[in-house]
């Protein structure tokens, strides 16, 4: 049964916990960034930063509205980065059984730009980032250390607000299930995106576009 | 808090106001979340839309300094609905009592002002006694001169129109508050309020808590699960530090510091021990003696006696009347009156207000010792930008200091936990915890004391000071202990046990405690800052008390006066979210407030024993600036006049007198445009630590300040454009975040701008800014002298270069 996270963003307070846990856990050092005029920094995904809370706000009938979403890798159920590797790398990107984890490995090195630039391409939610440092492609691992030993995905584990979550895959469609009937109640927009074919399982309330154009593929 | 953390979680009504929770308080939310998910709604008033705002049902824009107004209508609706909570303002509230005729109220002045002291004369407002010295009652509530007719009468002039043109907020956004938080006026509904210092950090701080809590008696919500009235106070142990003393007018467990009128133990003790003669009022800092008497025996052990006052005489008294806060002391520093001090954990020269008069201030000193983890604006003031170190003659001794995580300890939470914590990993070089240092350094110089004797070296030879740095011993004299074997109630103590809780406290020196709020945390059972245990009762578990967890103060009382979540009778307004109960002749639940049977019983007791009479302050003739909350304009105001009074600021506001402070006037055309100053996730306070954490520095990497497209279409400005703030006081460079979160507001016919700005970016951290705080003036309340962070009027222009940020 693999695993999967259920990302209720409507619990969310763009903490960013998630985002600097990841990076502490992966023992990564920081970009240097600049103010831009926006909260969303580092201004997106990048080898050092596999999780990124992304910031999107309007002004709709005199009432702001803030959206926050903890993007990463959704380690989909038949991920199209990896169809793209596999016809050039065998073993490039592969798909742990038991977690569901999809990992890029060692072997990403021997993509050449234009392979990388499918596998990057393929995807439909703008994951894959090239490491120039170490010439692999990188992302999410899922903690996939971290679960083999018991202990929750780094990101989820310091979420105070119970915005992450994390669990076998039945049981995390349960909850996202259930948490969307009570929204729709209160906001009709509610939905979860693309649940039948990823495991990271977002729940949004308004139309996805306005949270990031690539967060449903 | 009168309440805790978990406790938010049992509220039908969360109202947030002065305080952006999901940002600087992040675990709150944890419980905010949940009340909602049980249905609560969750409203926040604040000037610009937060993170908060971003989880609340309703947020609603207020402008800076308008609280009052605010609130002062909500008291005004509630009154003219008739929806307080009837029995509860009656029986539990000062509501009935009729105030004697020295008070009086005229155009936004009490009776009683001295314009040259720019203080009252607090007798004044004295309440009406009866022949037994107790205040004089109507419980008819129809005398025109009881505290509920006084109350009626001066919120009734805080109508709906003059609120709405003064505070910004439509009359629609006011409605709506004022609805659904006045709902809980129902007996088993509850609304608490989670504040912070955008409530403290004004001219009229104090007042604006009041006034709050004003609201909250009205509706019954003080002492009840998911009420209350709750200051969320930061990770750097805020709470611990209040509790203990950090603050200069009193001493620990809220003891006043002797002044020069108290010249003896006696004098203290009398002017300091207030008397009732009402039994039904358990009046309890009638037991100051006790605790002041184990804090000095504490302080002087053996050398503390019954002639010497148990070391009194040897305590330093200040000057009465004359205000030693910190704006104050850097106000003295500037005048060259002092000559050099330590400063531990604390980076003024950033996080204090007016940041030029404090760094020119640092520049007069002799000597400084900093007790630090990293370098700051404070420790390396000398070499700060536009200053050659040769020409500072200060001695900088800068010490370095662990983190919290490579020490044992405790830290008090807002919830007034007290939660023992485990050393992690051996601190880092040379660096020690700050204990070890003030231990070590005071046993330096009393060696010198002791071989050079001095002028006056009794209080530093006599003092009862430990051989080494220990925080379990610490912990264990905070709690105190029998200093001879002692019999109380036919039980016998022994000289050396743990004291039980501070009801056994003695005022005749066989008892000492370091702090008698926190008497019963490490008694004779231990240290029970270390429990971990989740067990409860299931009535306890219905509102997650968890009375095994940690400890807190006083006596593991988890909601304060929770007496009042109880009808006279003993039995619970809200039954399904009950705090106490009288159950088969006993209290059932949280500790009680007092262990007295239910209210109605002849042996029974008001609910707010800390005050003198037992009642809930509706009116409350102790702030220095009135006994009710009135409407004032921040120092600095945008507005020449507000709709109600010609008094247009506090007249009692606090400033130093010097040539650097300086205000601008009212509706100064040169600075048009309200700022006001906050905290932020990423960074902590100063954000001397945060600054040097570099994937934090990475998330929130350069100070900006937040404005309106509205504004920014005024000054010409884009998104991400650097820009220069400016104030009558200073300059600051920023980066213009234009927002659609901020708004501007409507006052008295005229748009006003409002831009905000975090505090933490400072030049030793090089490319990110510098003090925000160069912007803001040291006024401050007069009641406990907090500056006013909050507000201040600046304009903005486009910065041609810059110098202070890496573009």
């Amino acid at each position: 049964m693999p695993m999967t996270f259920f990302i209720d963003t409507t619990r969310c307070t763009a903490c960013r916990g998630c985002q600097v846990a990841c990076k502490e856990w992966q023992g990564f050092g920081a970009n240097e960034t600049r103010q831009r005029g926006t909260h969303q920094n580092p201004p997106d995904l990048n080898p050092l930063n596999y999780k990124l809370v992304r910031f999107a706000e309007y002004k709709e009938k005199g009432r702001v509205v803030w959206y926050f979403l903890p993007d990463q890798c959704r380690h989909c159920e038949a991920p199209p980065c990896k169809e793209a590797a596999d016809s050039y790398v065998e073993g490039a990107i592969i798909r742990d059984n038991a977690t569901g984890a999809v990992i890029f490995t060692e072997k990403t090195k021997q993509l050449t730009p234009k392979q990388m630039k499918d596998v990057i391409t393929n995807c439909p939610y703008n994951i894959p980032r090239l490491n120039k440092v170490s010439g692999m492609l990188v992302k999410c691992d899922m903690c996939n250390d971290r679960i083999k030993h018991n202990m929750l995905p780094m990101c989820v584990k310091t979420c105070c607000t119970g915005a992450m979550n994390f669990g076998e895959r039945s049981k995390m469609l349960d909850l996202a299930n259930q948490r969307l009937v009570e929204l729709k109640k209160k906001c009709p927009n509610a939905q979860l995106q693309d649940p039948e074919d990823v495991n990271v399982i977002y729940l949004l309330t308004d139309d996805p576009k306005k949270y990031y154009q690539t967060v449903n593929g | 808090m009168t309440n805790h953390w978990i406790d938010i979680k049992n509220a039908d009504v969360v109202f947030i106001m002065g305080s952006n929770a999901a940002e600087n308080h992040p675990i709150s939310f944890k419980w905010v979340l949940k009340a909602k998910d049980a249905g609560a709604t969750v409203i926040h008033v604040d000037p610009k839309f937060s993170r908060t705002s971003a989880r609340s049902d309703l947020h609603v824009p207020i402008r800076s300094g308008t609280d009052i107004p605010f609130l002062g209508g909500m008291v005004k609706y509630i009154l003219d609905k008739e929806l307080y909570q009837k029995e509860y303002v009656l029986q539990y509230t000062n509501a009935a009592f009729i105030v004697g005729g020295g008070y009086d109220f005229k155009d936004g002045l009490f009776s009683g002002y001295n314009p040259e002291k720019k203080a009252y004369d607090q007798k004044k407002w004295a309440f009406a006694l009866d022949e037994k010295g107790m205040p004089k009652r109507d419980m008819t509530l129809k005398d025109p001169r009881c505290v509920f007719q006084l109350l009626k009468k001066h919120y009734d002039r805080y109508t709906l129109d003059k609120v709405s043109d003064i505070t910004g907020v439509s009359k629609d956004d006011l409605l709506k508050v004022y609805q659904i938080y006045s709902a809980t006026g129902a007996p088993d509904k509850s609304a608490t309020i989670l504040y912070a210092l955008g409530w403290t950090q004004h001219t009229v701080g104090v007042q604006n808590i009041r006034l709050s809590t004003i609201a909250q008696l009205l509706l019954g919500n003080i002492g009840v699960a998911g009420g209350g009235i709750n200051a969320l106070r930061g990770e750097p142990n805020v709470q611990g530090s209040t509790d203990h003393c950090i603050l200069w007018h009193i001493m620990p467990g809220y003891l006043p510091v002797p002044t020069a009128d108290w010249q003896t133990l006696e004098g203290y003790q009398k002017a300091n021990t207030p008397k009732t003669s009402d039994p039904k009022s358990a009046n309890w800092w009638g037991n100051r003696p006790k605790y002041m008497v184990s804090l000095l025996k504490g302080w002087t052990g053996d050398a503390g006696t019954k002639e010497n006052g148990f070391g009194y005489n040897w305590l330093p008294k200040v000057d009465p009347g004359v205000n030693y806060a910190s704006i104050f002391l850097v106000d003295r520093m500037y005048k060259g009156e002092i000559k050099g001090g330590f400063i531990y954990a604390h980076n003024p020269a950033q996080s204090m207000p007016h940041s030029h008069k404090v760094r020119k201030g640092l520049d007069k000193l002799d000597w400084l010792v900093v007790g630090e983890i990293h370098h700051t604006e404070t420790s390396d003031f000398w070499r700060r930008p536009g200053v050659n170190p040769k020409d500072i003659k200060t001695e900088v001794f800068l010490l370095p200091a662990c983190q919290r995580g490579e020490k044992d300890g405790t830290i008090s939470n807002s919830g007034r936990w007290h939660m023992w914590h485990h050393k992690g990993i051996e601190p880092m070089g040379e660096s020690k915890s700050m204990g070890w240092m003030v231990v070590e350094i005071f046993k330096r110089v009393r060696d010198l004391y002791q071989k050079e004797k001095g002028i006056f070296p009794e209080p530093i030879v006599n003092m009862a000071w430990p051989d080494a740095y220990d925080p379990d011993l610490q912990a264990k004299k905070i709690n105190g202990w029998f200093t001879r074997d002692v019999t109380i109630k036919d039980k016998t103590y022994k000289k050396g046990d743990q004291v039980p809780s501070f009801v056994f406290l003695q005022d005749d020196g066989s008892t000492v405690s370091l702090n008698w709020l926190y008497c019963g945390c490490y008694g004779p059972a231990g240290n029970l800052s270390l429990r971990r245990d989740l067990k409860q009762t299931p009535m306890q578990a219905k509102i997650g008390l968890f009375p095994n967890f940690s400890w807190a103060w006083p006596v593991n009382r988890r909601v304060l006066y929770n007496r009042a979540s109880v009808d006279p009778n003993g039995k619970p307004y809200a039954p399904n979210k009950a705090v106490i109960a009288w159950e088969d002749g006993k209290w059932v639940g949280d500790v009680p407030d007092g262990g007295w049977p239910p209210m109605a019983t002849p042996e029974g007791k008001y609910p707010f024993i800390m005050q003198k009479e037992g009642h809930g302050q509706l009116y409350g003739p102790g702030r220095v600036d009135g006994p009710f909350p009135e409407h004032y304009e921040p120092a600095e105001t945008p507005v020449a006049s507000h709709p109600f009074s010609k008094q247009l600021n506090n007249p009692c506001m606090r400033m130093p007198v010097s040539d650097l402070d300086v205000l601008a006037k009212p509706a100064d055309p040169r600075f048009p445009i309200v700022l006001t100053t906050y905290g932020l996730t990423e960074h902590w306070c100063g954000g001397a630590d945060t600054r040097n954490t570099a994937p934090l520095l990475e998330a929130e990497p350069q100070l900006y300040i937040e404005l309106s497209h509205e504004l920014a279409r005024e000054k010409g400005l884009k998104n991400g454009d650097p820009v220069v703030v400016e104030s009558l006081r200073g300059k600051v460079e920023a980066i213009a975040m234009v927002t659609v979160r901020l708004t501007p507001f409507k006052v008295q016919g005229k748009t006003i701008h409002l831009a905000g700005m975090p505090f933490c970016f400072g030049w030793t951290t090089p490319g990110t800014g510098d003090a925000t705080n160069r912007l803001m003036s040291s006024v401050a309340d007069p009641n406990v002298t907090i500056p006013e962070y909050k507000a201040c009027l600046v304009n903005i222009r486009k910065a041609d270069k810059v110098t202070e940020l890496t573009l």
